[in-house]
């Protein structure tokens, strides 16, 4: 089974959800997150259509990661209204908006050391579904189980399987945060600089990952590499200090003069 | 499942089956256990491997939310404590105006039922809390027990606490003889053993020490980490009332002092020094401790010192195993053997005569 066939049977248990058609994947209304005196992100307002890949630009410290731990939960915002999927989940925990379909990958992978590779995806798949708290072991043959298998196979990982995740290489913990963002039922991912100390044939493979997930599945990516971010995404949104600087397609993005000025440089690579 | 090619010796983490494989090393020292009374006197088999279990199943509840969950609770004796009060209150003691004497199939499960409940509700206080402050807030609530127990002569009967608090007969036998007693306790470790290495491997377990590896990220999966917390702090208390009832009918008294810092401290020792990291480590921890306590004050004496003195011996002991192996026993063994597996030539591959490569 190739990567992009096991990702795409997870569409199935996506659509069970329905709804992916009507109304916004997310929406953000004057979303504000004060740090004592320092607005890291202030009144940030930007509306994601199911399905949708977007990319999120900005210089460090324009508060791209903010924007996500906002979005996600692991802050809650000073002011502003997050919806998800039509839901005011402004207020809601973390644990709550993931079980709507929302997931995220971190900047420096955040796994679990001390379990294997296969538990890591377990986890994950357990997560959003029901028997969290189930004292009982898995059956072998356990739908749940062999939907991690298979997530560990489409991220090329299942020679390491059984390995401790504090033993594999960073690339491999890179792709493994990849397999637990695709657990469970996904619709709108958070994919925080994936491509970051990938080698080039990483980068190709995840490029293609991202390209082939089924069309219900949208993406927020934050990426310094261009050649990643603008392949991938349909539309950007470029954030400067703290607010929405600019958003438009791929192509208006890198030929907008002040996007240029500001981000792009010598109009080939940003600082990493 | 998938057909791709497995590796033929899985080491770690591969079986999720109901029982997976249980290592021969179980078998062995299971069968051992099991004929250990045809050699061992009354002695041993009562002061020594008996104490040594009921210590080692509360160790192990301690074992559980440390090692799997991260969380250094000091309540657990605590807990013990209290469910070997519930059996003395409710059953029958030497304290007749205060014993009710219903019967073992009333008590006992009351016991666990009233513990537990107890450590669930420590553990919906201590769960906000991390690292040092979880150990001070449990150790602030030990603490308050030991003195309300102290204070309170209505239910706890103050300083002397209860005396002659015996298990049931049963069958016909004195489950206080030796060899019944020994039985008994070994049954109660081995069941307490076996469930927490099987709800390591659950749903529960698993997501466990998800929450101790990266508690944030847990929550981005969809679980809630709080409410995991406290199940675990409700299981393990289930696991320290079973150690506590036989606690309380192996010492067939329980008094403030049962519960005491002390006493508390001393949980906590035995669970570092035998390896916190794994279930058989409390039961190691809890026999180095037994022996220690038991025959260093005969050692001393020997050597013209007091035999007051034998927690300095343990507690040399404790600093030597947190200095020389903080994994406590099993990672001195566990290295060990490590080294006899390397101990091959890297390039032939042919096993080298002194040990160590």
């Amino acid at each position: 089974m190739t990567a992009a066939e096991a990702i795409r049977d997870s569409a199935g248990a996506a659509d069970r959800l329905g709804s992916v058609t009507s109304g916004s994947a997310l929406e953000l209304r004057g979303v504000t997150k004060l740090f004592g005196a320092l607005a890291a992100i202030s009144d940030v307002t930007m509306t994601v259509a199911p399905g949708e890949r977007r990319a999120v630009l900005g210089s460090n410290g324009a508060g791209k990661t903010t924007l996500f731990n906002c979005v996600t939960g692991d802050f809650l915002p000073t002011s502003g209204t997050i919806r998800l999927f039509g839901e005011d989940v402004s207020r809601f925990p973390a644990h709550e908006r993931i079980r709507r379909g929302l997931r995220r990958t971190y900047q420096i992978s955040l796994l679990f050391g001390g379990l294997s590779v296969a538990d890591n995806v377990y986890l994950a798949c357990r997560g959003v579904n029901r028997n969290r708290f189930s004292l009982l072991r898995p059956r072998s043959g356990d739908p749940l189980v062999m939907r991690a298998e298979e997530l560990v196979e489409a991220v090329h990982l299942t020679a390491a399987r059984d390995r401790l995740v504090s033993e594999l290489s960073y690339g491999q913990q890179r792709q493994l945060e990849i397999a637990l963002a695709l657990a469970g039922a996904p619709r709108l991912i958070l994919l925080d600089e994936p491509a970051a100390g990938l080698s080039p044939t990483e980068r190709a493979e995840l490029i293609a990952i991202l390209a082939n997930l089924p069309a219900h599945i949208g993406f927020i990516i934050i990426e310094h590499d261009m050649d990643v971010a603008l392949r991938v995404a349909t539309r950007v949104t470029m954030l400067h200090n703290g607010r929405v600087f600019k958003e438009g397609t791929p192509a208006e993005i890198e030929e907008d003069p002040q996007v240029q000025e500001l981000y792009l440089g010598d109009g080939t690579h940003a600082h990493g | 499942m998938t057909d791709a090619p497995r590796k033929p010796a899985v080491q770690r983490g591969a079986e999720f089956g109901v029982f997976s494989r249980v290592p021969g090393g179980v078998w062995a020292a299971g069968f051992v256990l099991l004929v250990v009374p045809l050699v061992a006197g009354n002695f041993w088999l009562f002061q020594v491997f008996g104490w040594s279990f009921c210590l080692g199943i509360i160790a192990l509840s301690l074992m559980f939310l440390a090692g799997y969950g991260g969380m250094v609770s000091l309540i657990q004796m605590t807990v013990a404590v209290l469910a070997g009060y519930v059996v003395a209150i409710l059953g029958s003691s030497g304290v007749e105006q205060i014993s009710l004497g219903l019967s073992w199939w009333l008590y006992v499960p009351l016991a666990i039922l009233i513990a537990t409940a107890f450590a669930t509700l420590v553990g919906a206080l201590a769960v906000r809390t991390e690292g040092i402050y979880t150990i001070m807030i449990t150790l602030a609530i030990a603490s308050a027990f030991f003195y309300f127990t102290r204070q309170n002569y209505g239910i706890f009967n103050g300083y002397s606490g209860f005396n002659l608090v015996v298990p049931p007969r049963l069958f016909g036998i004195d489950w206080r003889q030796p060899t019944a007693f020994y039985y008994l306790s070994l049954g109660g470790a081995a069941i307490c053993y076996a469930a927490v290495v099987y709800v390591s491997r659950s749903p529960f377990g698993l997501a466990l020490q998800g929450v101790r590896d990266n508690p944030r990220r847990m929550a981005s999966l969809g679980f809630n980490v709080t409410a995991h917390r406290i199940a675990a702090y409700a299981f393990a208390g289930v696991i320290a009332s079973i150690g506590g009832i036989l606690l309380v009918w192996q010492t067939a008294q329980v008094a403030p002092f049962s519960g005491g810092v002390s006493a508390v401290i001393d949980i906590l020792i035995i669970a570092v020094v035998g390896g916190i990291r794994r279930p058989i480590g409390a039961f190691i921890g809890a026999f180095i401790f037994v022996l220690l306590s038991t025959f260093s004050p005969d050692v001393l004496s020997a050597f013209g010192l007091s035999n007051e003195r034998f927690k300095l011996v343990i507690g040399i002991g404790f600093l030597a195993v947190v200095f020389f192996s903080p994994d406590g026993a099993l990672g001195l063994w566990e290295r060990w053997r490590a080294r006899r597996r390397n101990a091959v030539d890297p390039l032939t591959g042919k096993a080298l005569a002194g040990g160590r490569p």
